[in-house]
């Protein structure tokens, strides 16, 4: 997986010329945190331990660990996304009994990975957060579902569905939940356009959002 | 002489289906539904409740199965009501996103621009720079968002139940809470108020008068609600064991505020992982163990004094904290301007306008480039949470180091805690389904969002 997001040339979201600043020779890179070593701080390295002791598949599972801003996340092979959820919400060291839902997120430019989905969790046993993190390929967007091991994250899969297109295998009803059910697309992806009109002020048009100037 | 048909309805007809008569009802003439059903000899309803229906707090559908006056089966429908929020965020800059995020959960609009501010700041690296005097403020308002929050609760709650005047009682003390609104940020609701690295504007003059002023009336006008409701016979025999969710329930079903504390555990993020300072503050947690719809009545009215202590203390820091600052230091974060009020409204101060358009050439390009462009926030995501009125507000931000967000995603409360209804009503009769309901809270503006 690659960290680097691709190449920002530029001050403007104008692709190729038409940069009229001046200042089309900045290159600018955006270094999302890589994995992190051992130790992680905090109360992070219990629970990597406690998860190690619990589940000898450990290594194999997950993929790198991410500590940043304070905040722990597992990067986890989808296949084994059940047994370790199960294992984190029973192990009673570990007892991550709520799951707060489920976020998409779309990364067009990581081939083979461009789909993510990333579940918050909270022990109120342990008063403790951590967070998983689920990849899946776009040609292929199937990340089993966690509805059997926390009923709450049946609509939140829904909605995951909906605005991202993951299927969730195993999930009861994977219906649109947001948007209307003949609706064609998966809105929050990255090449889904925005939509919108131009608008006209005393002579001038300003464009829709997702087509005017983006400083990126 | 034209032949009108007299038995004819046009607000009650029934056609014929493959499962079966489907009647439409939308007033009209009660009594010839009724006898018409009756006559069938099917005993199983399907009642479709909503969207458009006074008690559903907003654009809410449930369906309905019904045996008799029993619901065997309860669905929600939702969706009325997305206005893709989260989407459009990805295309304002970190800053214009909290004009978005506040019209998520109307009725609370302060705690998802401080949720998603502090997320912000996470990502910035800038919690610990946040002036205390911004964080003050931020509580307080917090509070006081609590208590307009959980009065719309209230009021329409019981307005569902058919008890008229204590809506009335409750938009009372809640204008009351609009007006401190109005007078600090401009604005009654959708104030946009908490940004980034602080909050928008100092407060104005005479603030704190007129807050303790309004303290001390909402304390003593709580009291007209509690008189009404609390022990009232038929409210409890209309909410006592209605709306049963036990703590196992809650667990499974990611079910969080009033409604988890109502079945006795006291978790409430300000306690147990506390945000803003709320460690500094005195309060208790207002829980119940009966897991019903009074518990959760209960807790509300209990919560509405503790959000009063909190105000009264968080007065009483401000008063030490005249003049500081409420927006971070670092002039490459921080909103060029501060708001005054005009003669024209409340707009950029004139005395900033003055210094960028007469005096420095340097402050008007920092001030254009900061407004139009933004600032960076460095790759990587975060998870902020608040104890909102109705439960965990959670916020995952995703930056890509762009001076936009790549994903927004909000947590709701609200839509977490719907999918409790399903448990809560199947099982009981029809008419607690309303109760059952109005004990959520839900706020299809955060469900949907």
């Amino acid at each position: 997986m690659s960290d680097v997001n691709d190449l920002d040339g530029g001050m403007f979201g104008v692709k190729g010329t038409g940069d009229t600043s001046g200042y089309g020779g900045l290159v600018r890179t955006a270094v999302r945190p890589g994995s992190s070593q051992r130790p992680y701080g905090s109360y992070f390295d219990e629970v990597a331990d406690e998860l190690e002791r619990a589940y000898p598949l450990f290594s194999d599972a997950i993929e790198r660990v991410v500590v940043d801003r304070g905040e722990l996340t597992l990067h986890i092979k989808r296949e084994r996304l059940v047994e370790v959820a199960k294992i984190l919400r029973d192990t009673p060291s570990l007892r991550f009994e709520y799951c707060l839902g489920v976020s998409g997120v779309h990364y067009p430019e990581e081939q083979g990975r461009e789909l993510h989905a990333i579940y918050p969790l909270l022990s109120m046993t342990n008063n403790r957060r951590i967070r998983l993190e689920v990849s899946a390929p776009q040609s292929d967007p199937h990340i089993p579902s966690l509805v059997e091991v926390w009923a709450g994250n049946n609509w939140n899969e829904r909605e995951t569905f909906d605005m991202f297109g993951i299927i969730f295998d195993g999930h009861p009803a994977l219906t649109r939940i947001l948007m209307p059910d003949d609706w064609p697309g998966h809105p929050q992806r990255k090449d889904y356009p925005l939509g919108g009109i131009e608008v006209e002020y005393k002579g001038a048009v300003i464009p829709p959002p997702d087509q005017r100037r983006s400083y990126r | 002489m034209s032949t009108f048909n007299t038995t004819y309805d046009p607000y009650a007809s029934s056609r014929e289906t493959t499962e079966g008569t489907v009647y439409s009802v939308t007033g009209g003439d009660w009594d010839q539904i009724a006898t018409e059903i009756g006559e069938s000899k099917e005993e199983r309803i399907v009642v479709n409740m909503g969207p458009q229906h006074p008690s559903t707090h907003g654009v809410l559908r449930l369906m309905l199965e019904l045996e008799g006056e029993t619901v065997t089966e309860c669905r929600c429908g939702i969706g009325y009501l997305h206005t893709g929020i989260e989407k459009n965020c990805e295309f304002r800059t970190w800053t214009q996103g909290v004009t978005f995020v506040t019209r998520m959960d109307y009725l609370a609009p302060i705690f998802n621009e401080t949720a998603y501010c502090l997320g912000v700041e996470r990502l910035l690296g800038v919690t610990e720079d946040v002036p205390e005097r911004a964080t003050v403020i931020r509580v307080m308002m917090m509070e006081f968002n609590r208590i307009s929050s959980h009065m719309v609760a209230l009021g329409t709650g019981a307005l569902e139940l058919g008890a008229l005047s204590p809506m009335l009682f409750a938009f009372r003390e809640r204008e009351k809470v609009l007006d401190i609104f109005e007078h600090i940020s401009g604005l009654r609701m959708n104030m946009a108020y908490v940004r980034p690295g602080g909050v928008a504007q100092d407060l104005p003059d005479g603030s704190l008068a007129k807050i303790r002023e309004t303290v001390k009336e909402l304390r003593k006008n709580f009291k007209d609600n509690e008189k009404l409701l609390v022990g009232n016979s038929i409210w409890v025999k209309r909410t006592k064991d209605v709306g049963y969710l036990d703590l196992a329930g809650c667990t499974t079903l990611g079910v969080t505020g009033p409604v988890l504390r109502a079945t006795g555990l006291p978790w409430d993020l300000r306690k147990t992982q506390p945000y803003c300072g709320y460690e500094d503050y005195q309060f208790d947690v207002v829980t119940a163990n009966t897991s019903d719809t009074y518990g959760r009545f209960l807790i509300r009215m209990g919560e509405l004094e503790q959000s009063l202590r909190i105000v009264e203390q968080c007065v009483a820091k401000l008063e030490k904290l005249e003049g500081a600052p409420v927006m971070v230091a670092d002039k490459k974060i921080a909103w060029p301007a501060q708001l005054a009020l005009g003669g024209d409204g409340l707009g950029n101060s004139l005395e900033h306008i003055r210094n960028i358009m007469g005096e420095s050439m340097e402050a008007l390009i920092h001030h254009f480039k900061l407004v139009t462009e933004g600032f960076r926030v460095p790759a990587g995501q975060v998870y902020t949470a608040v104890e909102s009125p109705r439960g965990e507000l959670g916020v995952h931000l995703v930056s890509d180091g762009g001076t936009r967000p790549y994903r927004v995603h909000f947590r709701e409360p609200s839509f977490n805690n719907l999918q409790s209804t399903a448990a809560m009503v199947e099982g009981g009769q029809v008419a607690d389904v309303v109760a059952a309901v109005a004990s959520i809270d839900p706020v299809m503006g955060g469900v949907d969002r």
